[in-house]
């Protein structure tokens, strides 16, 4: 054939296979702007957290305050919840105000269509005889304000690191009777078998874990068991670390469940030239280590102790409770909602004392007003 | 000129060249050679005649041996779902033994199949490797491609044998899978504090990229004195012509000094063999001589040292 046939066809068929190239590499490799990059650690050392400004639009959204309404005083002159109604264990030393209000609140946190006959003040009371204790809901609500109290004041260090914040029922139910993210135990990938190797706990897509192949439930041993998360060797020469590999992707699902939760990179915590150590790390790998004590407390003390209480379509597919890890409160953003201190507003939510389950004798004396929480101490 | 240039303009079709007689004691050569003009567009256009011989039959053999015991194991996973298989192929893996075994054979479905799937695998690369050395001995070749091969097959020992026989335990080796081998990287690194600040990582990357340099820069000087019959590279090493001389003057004009056409190839052969070696010696040195690459560099002073922006961080356990 003609050599201009060759050099036509050459160009042709170049040009194809570099287009191909091209667009492979361009959907494989990229995102569709705009990607913006926040320095967030000394220059050179790539600590940076990337934000695509257009998947920020939708997680901004999912992340908005309520409205809210100002605080109003635990008035003395008012009379104490548990004088005029009956049966009120967590929250009698509140004045009816005050308590009137919260309980409103709660239900617009909890459970917001009033036009739904078994939402609203009906998602925890019998119609008409509030004081019962018929409904399930009731003592668990009950002992998430015990949880909520003590996650404002024990687990200070995470949730009021970065300013005066704390949480509300809203930080993790947002709406909804149970919160969006929430993890129980699930069955194996695979079906056991005694032939053949089926790696039944690894090896598949799952968001919690980035889609990679790494353990795909680092929840259990780690937020609700205390199984120990480091692995590094703390000296170059180490005699008597025996974390395995396969010990090391554990911990490594459990860091890549923080960093979807949070929206943010490995940087945000570490330095990534050295995972370890604690002196190139930022502040915010303290709270989160304070935050993991946290979800730990709230899974063992709060939510697996009313593991009784839960009718089976509220417990997860291996009968274990809906637990929370760090995207219950969340949702995309290193901090809830952005940081917005709603507890602020809700002072009814601070208990006078610590108290615990079982709840308080109802017949005991009133507790006076709660004088306002001191200021926890930034760490 | 034109002949056998890429793209190769002419291909002349005529009775396909049975390559050289064989030894006596050789296996006789299989398949009829035929020609392809797609592949005679980028290649030699004549296909075939193969010798598989003996070795060759018992590594494609071990090498089947161990893509099935992988390929049915990760089916299994996946219930004898073959959609799924499709779907999850990428995520699927044959696991090694769990660290609980350490070197001893566990059963087959805690890792039992990994040991068996490895064997067959080593056996296949190793009959390979020495039919590798019998074809070149048998042609008369140097046994240039025996020890490159060799130089590969150190790595993959190491990482799959060696390293996890001085850890003792077979869990510390590679599990058989796509996404699941790169995972396992990323982890091993973690693990021992940082892979890039072992010496002989280091060096394996400079050889590795240094081998693409030497390719593309080498491919180039090719391409660019074709014109003047530069591509018979034999030719050009035997009668230096103007083509070489070209080549030669370039680089000196560009950079002071060139290779030959026969010392680039050696380059060429050495940047790609020490890539596996030195990588090879980095893994085995890793978790067996030190555990924390990193605090191993900041002891022998090469990391480099960067202000705490954030303050003192302290370590909450502390």
């Amino acid at each position: 054939m003609k050599p201009e046939f060759f050099r036509k066809f050459n160009f042709l068929f170049g040009t194809a296979v570099v287009a191909l190239a091209a667009a492979a590499f361009l959907v494989v490799t990229f995102e569709r702007p705009t990607v913006e990059t926040v320095q967030s650690g000394f220059r050179g050392t790539s600590m940076g957290q990337v934000y695509n400004t257009r998947t920020l639009a939708a997680v901004q959204a999912r992340n908005v305050v309520p409205e809210m309404d100002e605080a109003i005083p635990n008035d003395p002159e008012s009379p104490r919840a548990s004088e005029v109604y009956e049966n009120v264990q967590i929250l009698g030393h509140l004045s009816v105000e005050q308590f009137g209000r919260i309980m409103l609140a709660m239900s617009e946190w909890i459970y917001p269509n009033a036009e739904d006959p078994a939402q609203s003040c009906n998602g925890c009371h019998v119609p008409g005889n509030f004081a019962s204790e018929d409904i399930y809901t009731k003592h668990v609500a009950r002992r998430m304000l015990q949880m909520v109290h003590t996650i404002n004041t024990t687990y200070s260090n995470h949730v009021n690191a970065n300013g005066e914040v704390g949480v509300t029922c809203y930080t993790c139910h947002r709406g909804q009777a149970v919160p969006a993210a929430v993890w129980s135990q699930e069955p194996s990938n695979a079906a056991p078998s005694r032939m053949w190797a089926v790696a039944g706990e690894q090896n598949r897509p799952v968001s919690a874990t980035g889609y990679a192949t790494l353990p795909t439930d680092p929840f259990t041993p780690y937020l609700w068991g205390d199984e120990e998360i480091r692995v590094i060797s703390g000296s170059a020469r180490e005699r008597n670390n025996n974390q395995s590999i396969l010990q090391t992707e554990w911990t490594y699902g459990l860091m890549m469940h923080m960093s979807t939760s949070l929206g943010v990179n490995c940087t945000f915590c570490h330095n990534s030239r050295s995972f370890a150590s604690w002196d190139s790390s930022t502040p915010q790998r303290v709270t989160a280590w304070h935050g993991i004590r946290m979800v730990r407390a709230i899974n063992n003390d709060y939510i697996e102790s009313l593991r009784d209480r839960f009718p089976p379509n509220r417990l997860g597919p291996l009968g274990d409770t809906l637990k929370v890890n760090c995207s219950t409160c969340h949702l995309g953003v290193y901090q809830p909602l952005y940081g917005a201190p709603m507890l602020r507003n809700y002072p009814e939510l601070i208990l006078p004392t610590q108290t615990s389950a079982p709840a308080a004798d109802p017949s005991a004396p009133v507790q006076p007003a709660a004088a306002p929480a001191p200021a926890p101490a930034l760490n | 000129m034109e002949y056998q240039f890429i793209f190769t303009r002419i291909q002349p079709k005529g009775v396909s060249y049975p390559g050289v007689p064989l030894p006596r004691d050789n296996e006789v050569r299989v398949a009829r050679p035929g020609h392809s003009r797609l592949l005679g567009l980028i290649a030699d256009a004549q296909i075939g005649p193969f010798y598989l011989g003996w070795l060759g039959i018992l590594s494609v053999a071990c090498g089947f041996i161990a893509f099935e015991i992988i390929g049915l194991n990760m089916l299994a996973s996946v219930n004898w779902n073959v959609v799924e298989f499709i779907r999850l192929l990428p995520w699927l893996a044959l696991e090694p033994p769990g660290p609980q075994w350490g070197l001893r054979i566990p059963p087959l479905n805690q890792g039992g199949w990994w040991l068996m799937a490895g064997f067959f695998l080593t056996a296949s690369v190793l009959l390979w490797l020495a039919r590798t050395w019998r074809r070149a001995d048998q042609l008369g070749l140097g046994q240039h491609t025996f020890w490159a091969f060799a130089a590969a097959i150190w790595l993959f020992l190491v990482l799959g044998f060696l390293r996890p026989l001085w850890m003792g335990s077979w869990s510390e080796a590679v599990p058989f899978g796509i996404f699941p081998h790169l995972d396992w990287t990323a982890a091993f690194s973690i693990r021992y504090g940082n892979l890039f600040y072992n010496p002989f990582h280091a060096l394996s990357i400079v050889f590795l990229y240094g081998s693409v340099l030497l390719f593309a820069m080498h491919g180039a000087t090719i391409l660019a004195v074709a014109r003047f019959g530069g591509e018979r590279e034999v030719d050009q090493a035997m009668d230096r012509g103007t083509a070489a001389e070209r080549a030669g003057i370039f680089w000196r004009w560009t950079m002071g000094f060139n290779a030959t056409y026969e010392s680039i190839h050696r380059w060429a052969w050495w940047f790609a063999v020490l890539t596996p070696l030195t990588g090879g010696i980095g893994i085995l040195l890793t978790g067996t001589v030190v555990d924390n690459w990193y605090l191993w560099a900041i002891e022998k002073r090469f990391a480099p040292a960067y202000p705490a922006v954030w303050g003192p961080i302290i370590d909450p356990t502390r």
